[in-house]
């Protein structure tokens, strides 16, 4: 799908960078053993080395180098043998060593690829530039005393993850598509928990236009701490209008910083100062390179798990689901994980059909996640179950689902309290049709008079008087025969 | 013993062993010569209570069958760059004039743990940075040595000046150093003590405040190479805090001090002359080259071509770590803090009033020459030097075990010589840089006096991680000099 902002004096193109900011998955900090737990109390978090205290020297912590290989080969990227960690130096009141620890121009991981799925059905393969490991910073707290400002440095070294994508992507859908689906990978490989709103993920937008037809990069702008999905869709759109017009008033773009004002629906330039830095990166010397050996890396590329294309083209050509399901199924690890368990020894595409169109409206109507959903993925299968061996009817299974909604109950036990078993036995059955018959001359005479359409009032008749319970194929069949003859 | 300068680790341990004398009781001795001679301002802070409380567990420890080793109960000095829990910590600038850390720095912590007694901690040029020890925020050293029939205050060197002048001086049996560019071999040069730089990564820089971390060693200085040996082996050893710590066990190191140097070769650098060089040090030099023939070594010369890019070099790459090391000094979380109107101008009055001349000057140099566009043609042609000298140094050993070289281009000078033009100061290191970049393993022995009745210093070098060929080529040196002078002996 194409996007192209038409301008006074043509069309224009978006190119689009994305960098985003994964925090690892780490019980500790990148170089010291500071717990990494979310909403500890203000300080808590701080090994001495955190706080810069004299003397004090960073180690390495090998899980966050496992999570970044990790995370490397779930993007189908080059794992650097050897990389190093250099110093990038400026000064803030939160950043204690006066320098962020980060990897410059050797990268733990090098070039990789997403490919990201859109709306209309189709791909693209997204490149992937390089991932690098730094620290983060601790937070500044502005607000907790009128004249005075507060550090909190239980961030401070807390293991970040940078995926920095090629420019390769041209509409703010496909910069969304890539967001979810880097979101998707990291979760499924259990690298990042991907939670934008903790800050645990976030995302630098890097942004340029050019005249279609155009093949050099223009100017590049980069918004800052893009923090959902929906506001990297939106940045890029209003940055890139705001540089067609800069350029069309015959204007320059000047390469800068940005921050993204979702309120405003603007992005302004953040004060010079703050990004004017000359970061004199050199190596690090309290730390030796980091070298990987082969055994290292295929040890963690043994353990991968299935990622959300395979399973994506496996849910297609296994279970036989469309490409739509498949691809909704898969864009998150945990429904992917619960359909699957739900579809064990059941009819994968009518479980897939219950829980996109059934569960997902109902946990949204809760606005529940699906790890909290009231059914589990065991009854969602047991109840497609009922359906499949003719205990319970399509409809019945409706009135099931909103009781297991409401009482997390397996659906055999309420079919069984509520005695909602379908009535298969014809002798049953033929007695409530016979009785419908009975009471109904003046339809028989339409029916007979060659309304066949007029079946369908005696179906609902019979299963009405069933309570639903009449299996409806049994019914329509016996009713024909008694009166069509 | 009357003199205290009489007495070695090993003589103490001996001592205390067999009783002659008691941790207390020499502890004693040397707090009260601390006390009678302040006037060297050997020390930033003393420690008298701390080390008569631990002379007194020491002297326990011994009583009750466990004792810990030769170190066990020997008063030392400690250089006031290592972190010491509880015990006020320095380095010598204003910036920390009132840090006392929570943590013992894994140096000090292992002295203290062989039962070394900690008489205080030593002066010392601000962040180890200088050549003469005029650089400290706590004043400069007077080096114990005074030239003959003059009564000018020498310095002792630097940047472990408090330290050299604590030994040399009587205050203290061994004391610790550091060492990054010559700072322990130097101001041993200057005061007639054996100076040690182990291999880079035999001690642990944890807890040590850094100057440069490529480069910092710690190491001992003693009176003897003996001494020397004793103390590193108390000093060294892996540590996981450290990532270039090196992960191999310790030789010992005593046992490699036998004076048998017969076989050894003994290589003498072609471009260690300098014109500046004062004739007497080139003759100590022929000299120690003549004893090590005389005990059987075989002398050679040997070439090692890029010498003269050290000093540069050096200048480069430790300002450019300095500048990144010292960042962490902002006022914000410890030291000295002066407020501003906004947080720049609390970093630049803190920084500003916090650092001295010579700091701020290598800070300076260090921003500079890691800043866009300078990057290239100053750090990165610097660490490329520094390879190319490690090379020049690997093919030398491929000819010989130990280099033989002086150890600084002059005595001990006066005060006030050598300030206004830091390049002159610079040129102190000129000898010991090149063993600082390339990693290797130093050691300075007292060769002889210049005419004026100073001591001077002769340098051996040896590969990597080949600390008991060093030793043992020491011991031997050590053996020839005969070296017994002391300061005040020809006045």
């Amino acid at each position: 799908m194409t996007y192209l902002i038409q301008g006074e004096t043509g069309d224009w193109e978006v190119v689009v960078g994305l960098e985003v900011h994964a925090q690892a998955i780490t019980n500790s900090k990148l170089f010291s053993g500071a717990p990494t737990t979310f909403g500890a109390e203000p300080n808590q978090n701080v090994a001495l080395v955190d706080a810069a205290m004299p003397g004090m020297l960073p180690v390495i912590n090998e899980i966050a180098i496992e999570q970044a290989v990790r995370t490397g080969l779930g993007l189908r990227a080059v794992i650097n043998r050897t990389s190093v960690f250099e110093r990038k130096n400026y000064f803030y009141a939160d950043l204690p060593q006066g320098y962020q620890i980060s990897q410059f121009l050797h990268p733990i991981v090098g070039e990789g690829t997403v490919t990201v799925d859109l709306a209309d059905g189709t791909s693209r393969d997204i490149g992937v530039e390089r991932l690098h490991l730094e620290q983060d910073a601790g937070k500044s707290m502005h607000d907790q005393d009128p004249t005075r400002t507060m550090i909190d440095l239980n961030r401070a070294g807390v293991v970040l993850m940078e995926i920095v994508s090629k420019p390769d992507i041209r509409t703010p859908e496909e910069a969304g598509a890539y967001v979810k689906k880097m979101r998707a990978i990291i979760r499924y490989l259990g690298t990042c928990d991907g939670n934008m709103e903790e800050g645990s993920m976030r995302a630098d937008v890097n942004v340029s236009v050019r005249p279609v037809g155009e093949t050099e990069l223009r100017t590049r702008v980069e918004v800052k701490n893009v923090n959902s999905v929906r506001f990297v869709m939106q940045a890029i759109e209003i940055e890139a209008a705001r540089q067609v017009d800069v350029w069309e008033e015959g204007g320059e773009v000047v390469q800068e910083t940005r921050l993204f004002d979702a309120h405003k629906g603007e992005t302004r330039p953040m004060r010079t100062k703050e990004f004017a830095h000359d970061y004199r990166y050199f190596p690090d010397p309290d730390l030796l390179p980091i070298r990987l050996e082969e055994d290292f890396i295929e040890k963690i590329r043994a353990s991968l798990p299935e990622l959300p294309d395979d399973k994506k083209a496996r849910f297609i050509s296994e279970l036989g689901l469309s490409a739509y399901d498949a691809g909704v199924l898969v864009a998150d690890r945990d429904t992917a994980a619960y359909f699957e368990e739900a579809a064990k020894g059941h009819d994968a595409k009518q479980v897939a059909n219950w829980l996109t169109t059934n569960l997902f409206g109902a946990l949204n109507k809760l606005d529940l996640e699906i790890g909290a959903s009231p059914i589990s993925a065991t009854h969602l299968g047991e109840l497609v179950g009922l359906i499949e061996d003719d205990t319970i009817s399509s409809r019945i299974a409706k009135d099931v689902f909103e009781e297991m909604l409401a009482t997390s109950k397996s659906p055999e036990a309420i079919v069984e309290d509520k005695g909602l078993k379908q009535i298969t036995d014809t002798r049953a059955i033929e007695a409530i049709v016979d009785q419908v018959i009975a009471d109904s001359p003046d339809q028989i005479a339409d029916v007979q008079g060659g309304n066949e359409k007029g079946i369908g009032w005696f179906v609902g008749q019979v299963m009405k008087a069933s309570q639903g319970k009449a299996n409806p194929g049994q019914v329509n069949g016996l009713l024909r025969k008694k009166l069509l003859g | 013993m009357s003199d205290l300068r009489d007495w070695t680790i090993a003589s103490a341990a001996d001592a205390l062993t067999k009783g002659e004398t008691s941790s207390v009781e020499l502890t004693d001795a040397f707090i009260e010569a601390i006390e009678a001679n302040r006037s060297l301002n050997a020390f930033i802070t003393e420690t008298p209570e701390l080390a008569r409380h631990r002379a007194a567990e020491s002297d326990a420890r011994r009583a009750s069958g466990d004792a810990k080793g030769p170190m066990d109960g020997v008063p030392i000095a400690m250089k006031d760059l290592f972190c010491t829990e509880g015990v006020r910590t320095t380095a010598a600038s204003h910036i920390l004039d009132n840090f006392v850390p929570t943590y013992e720095s894994t140096v000090s912590g292992k002295l203290r743990d062989a039962g070394a007694v900690m008489l205080g901690k030593t002066n010392l040029d601000e962040f180890a940075m200088g050549s003469a020890n005029i650089t400290s925020y706590f004043g400069s050293v007077k080096n114990p040595w005074t030239p003959e029939g003059a009564n000018a205050d020498l310095v002792p060197g630097g940047s472990s000046g408090g330290s050299v002048a604590a030994v040399a001086g009587g205050l203290a049996i061994a004391a610790t150093g550091t060492d990054t560019g010559g700072s322990i071999r130097q101001p041993a040069s200057f005061t007639g003590l054996v100076g040690m730089k182990p291999t880079y990564g035999r001690c642990s820089r944890w807890g040590t405040i850094a100057f440069a971390s490529s480069l910092d060693q710690a190491g001992p200085l003693t009176r003897t190479v003996e001494d020397a040996a004793i103390m590193l082996q108390a000093m060294a050893g892996h540590d996981p805090k450290d990532s270039t710590s090196l992960p191999i066990d310790l030789p010992d190191f005593r046992s490699a001090c036998t004076t048998d140097v017969k076989g050894l070769r003994v290589g003498i650098p072609d471009e260690y002359t300098l014109d500046s060089m004062p004739a007497e040090i080139q003759k100590l030099w022929d000299q120690g080259a003549q004893w090590f023939k005389g005990m059987g070594a075989e002398v050679k010369p040997v070439t090692l071509p890029h010498t003269k890019y050290a000093l540069p070099a050096y200048y480069i790459v430790a300002p450019a770590e300095a500048s990144s090391n010292l960042s962490r000094y902002d006022g914000v979380r410890y030291g000295l803090r002066v407020p501003g109107d906004s947080l720049d101008e609390m970093y630049e009055l803190t920084r500003g009033e916090g650092f001295g001349e010579e700091v701020q000057r290598r800070v300076l140099i260090g921003a500079y020459v890691l800043s866009a566009g300078y990057y290239d043609a100053y750090y990165v042609k610097a660490q490329k030097v520094r390879t190319l000298i490690a090379q020049d140094f690997k093919k030398a050993f491929a000819d010989v075990d130990v280099i033989l070289t002086p150890t600084a281009p002059s005595a001990a000078f006066a005060k006030g010589e050598k300030m206004d033009d830091p390049i002159a100061m610079y040129l102190n290191d000129v000898f010991t840089v090149p063993a600082s970049l390339a990693g290797l393993p130093a050691i300075s022995v007292p060769g002889g006096l210049d005419a004026n009745g100073l001591p001077l210093g002769l340098q051996l070098i040896t590969r990597v991680c080949q600390e008991e060929t060093l030793f043992r080529a020491a011991s031997a040196l050590e053996a020839a000099a005969n070296f017994t002078a002391r300061p005040g002996d020809a006045s």
